[in-house]
């Protein structure tokens, strides 16, 4: 294992921003895994973390298969993440929406600029990701559709799905846009909570990262007890969003991954002064809740589930 | 008339109300409508709305069509000095057209994109942000410049910036709009949290002189008060970032004429007392951006300057 900075930067007034990678093995450049580029991505920094412990100790047995090269970065934003902002602390911007950077602008372009150069060219790269709207997920492989997008490799995870989705303006600044359209198979993990590290969920994504580097020749490595999937592709529009009629304090029976039958209630909302259930959220049909609203508030018109009708 | 445009429910008695005052009068069936407020730390285009509904209030005959005034497109976000809109992850001016079936936000967007689409004319007026200061300028995509550029001469500003195109621009209500065929026009001036009544009163008498035109308002002003903006296209415009960590300090001002080499100001270290860049023009031209906001980081914008 190396142990490298990727980037520094003197701050005016903190002490040096750093972001840190670890390079496994050497050879053709197979397999780059970047954790949280958000101060609240935590979970991915776990996970990343644990990463790097587990081919540390693949590595001290010789179970790193010769010829690849795998560079792990478990935190581009060690900043927000330190003084618990989601965002770039000075000016509020996202890293992730600074793709592929720019060596000469702006602050997070530049640290994007620097990112991206060090994980370009690899055969394979997967983010840990969270999503723009703040809820837990059922654990899939999210790839945007650029027309490079690999759904057949994205099985190798073994995860339920892997889901679709047709990018959006603002989706054109995204590390998995960009990785795709510089030729790198890119795959978004989301696992479930980003401030969550205790419960299965963060150790299940772990070994499923774990399989794809086994299943890819890049390590040899006993695969886990972990269920393991033929991956269901789906697209994000075929997902069935179920808003708040009302708004109020959401008190939920069901969460991600659950499955439910139809009319099956998955929450109510209660009026915050007198207590009332003022509206039954139900299911709209058979199905699995691939995603849940995870705040105790709901606005009207909320998505509070997306369900995955089966 | 004041309308509500949005109102959702928020979780504890209160709604998410966006409103505008609808001010009718004459025959005349065109509209021009004047939405600020997007972001919620700029605050510029509360002076234009104010002025603006005091004029038309007390100049009622002198409309003939429909003004309609939008303060704030963004109101929790104005009124918790929130650039974006609280709780949500997306930049406002950067989901249109937003989506029937989606977040709050979004469902929003959607709804005030509706009802802006078919305006004669559409006036989105913004501030910068808290970092930078502007000259009053209208900034258009290259792609709508012979349409828009004639339209923005009007506006008693004195710079246009006619842009390259960049996809996460698309995102835009300016962009969502002028590719409805309803003309947007985006005015950028001042700084974010601050409201310069110059350059306010300034643009409203340019509102109004494109009003005039427009066969909505009577009254022209008088035409020697009406600046001739300077028109920059594409790579006429060079930035200057920052190349060092540290505090910004100038006395410089911007809306100057420069000349490459001239010092604009220095990035300073308040610990160890050294000038850590000494920050000049790079090019000879037109001061435009300059920043307000002392602290920086390497990478952070200082100035634009338009060659001349």
């Amino acid at each position: 294992m190396k142990r490298e900075i990727i980037f520094s930067m003197e701050s005016p007034f903190r002490d040096t921003f750093r972001i840190q990678g670890f390079r496994f093995g050497s050879g053709k450049k197979s397999l780059a895994i970047v954790g949280a580029m958000r101060g609240d991505e935590i979970q991915q920094q776990y996970i990343c973390s644990q990463v790097v412990r587990q081919l540390a100790i693949l590595e001290s047995k010789g179970r790193l298969l010769p010829g690849h090269e795998i560079l792990v970065i478990p935190s581009a934003n060690p900043f927000s993440m330190n003084i618990e902002k989601r965002f770039w602390a000075m000016d509020n911007t996202d890293i992730n929406r600074m793709f592929p950077g720019y060596d000469q602008g702006e602050t997070t372009q530049r640290i994007a600029a620097a990112l991206f150069t060090a994980i370009q060219g690899y055969t394979y790269g997967v983010q840990m990701a969270s999503f723009y709207i703040p809820g837990d997920f059922i654990p899939h492989v999210r790839m945007i559709q650029t027309g490079y997008e690999d759904t057949e490799t994205a099985g190798l995870f073994g995860l339920p799905y892997i889901c679709l989705r047709k990018p959006l303006p603002f989706d054109t600044t995204l590390l998995n846009y960009n990785w795709q359209i510089w030729e790198t198979k890119a795959y978004s993990i989301y696992g479930g909570q980003n401030n969550q590290v205790e419960g299965s969920t963060a150790s299940d994504i772990i070994s499923t990262l774990m399989r794809f580097m086994q299943r890819t020749g890049i390590i040899r490595y006993s695969t886990s007890m972990l269920p393991d999937y033929n991956s269901q592709i789906m697209n994000e529009s075929d997902l069935i969003t179920v808003k708040a009629p009302v708004a109020g304090i959401l008190k939920k029976m069901k969460t991600a991954r659950d499955e439910v039958r139809k009319g099956e209630i998955m929450a109510v909302i209660t009026d915050p002064y007198v207590g009332e259930v003022i509206a039954e959220i139900r299911a709209p049909e058979d199905g699995i809740i691939f995603f849940a609203h995870n705040k105790p508030l709901a606005l009207q018109n909320t998505p509070l589930f997306k369900v995955f009708e089966v | 008339m004041i309308k509500t445009v949005v109102s959702t429910a928020l979780p504890i008695d209160e709604r998410l109300l966006i409103k505008k005052n609808v001010w009718s009068h004459g025959m005349g069936n065109k509209r021009i409508c004047i939405v600020t407020g997007t972001h919620g730390d700029e605050l510029e285009g509360q002076y234009v709305c104010f002025r603006l509904n005091r004029i038309i209030q007390e100049n009622l005959e002198k409309l003939d069509g429909t003004v309609e005034i939008y303060p704030a497109l963004n109101p929790l976000g104005i009124d918790s000095i929130t650039r974006g809109i609280p709780n949500f992850d997306l930049d406002m001016n950067r989901i249109f057209p937003g989506d029937p079936e989606g977040a709050m936000a979004e469902h929003a967007v959607y709804t005030i994109l509706q009802d802006l689409k078919g305006a004669d004319m559409v006036i989105d007026i913004h501030s910068s942000n808290i970092f930078l200061r502007e000259i009053p300028q209208v900034r258009i995509n290259i792609h709508t410049a012979d349409k828009l550029v004639p339209y923005a001469r009007l506006l008693n500003i004195d710079f246009i910036w006619v842009h390259e195109a960049a996809t996460v621009l698309e995102a835009t209500l300016a962009h969502s709009l002028n590719s409805l065929d309803t003309p947007t026009l985006v005015v950028e001036m001042g700084v974010g949290m601050r409201v310069n009544h110059g350059y306010g009163n300034r643009l409203v008498m340019g509102i109004l002189n494109l009003m005039h035109e427009m066969g909505i308002w009577s009254e022209a002003p008088e035409p020697h008060l009406i600046s001739k903006p300077v028109v920059s296209v594409a790579d006429e415009v060079s930035f200057i970032n920052a190349e060092a960590s540290g505090v910004f300090l100038t006395e410089t001002r911007n809306n100057i004429i420069v000349e490459e080499g001239e010092e604009i100001g220095n990035i300073v270290s308040p610990l160890t007392g050294e000038v850590l860049q000494q920050v000049t023009a790079t090019t000879h031209g037109l001061l435009f951006t300059l920043r307000a906001y002392p602290v920086v980081y390497k990478g952070s914008l200082l100035a634009r300057i338009h060659h001349l």
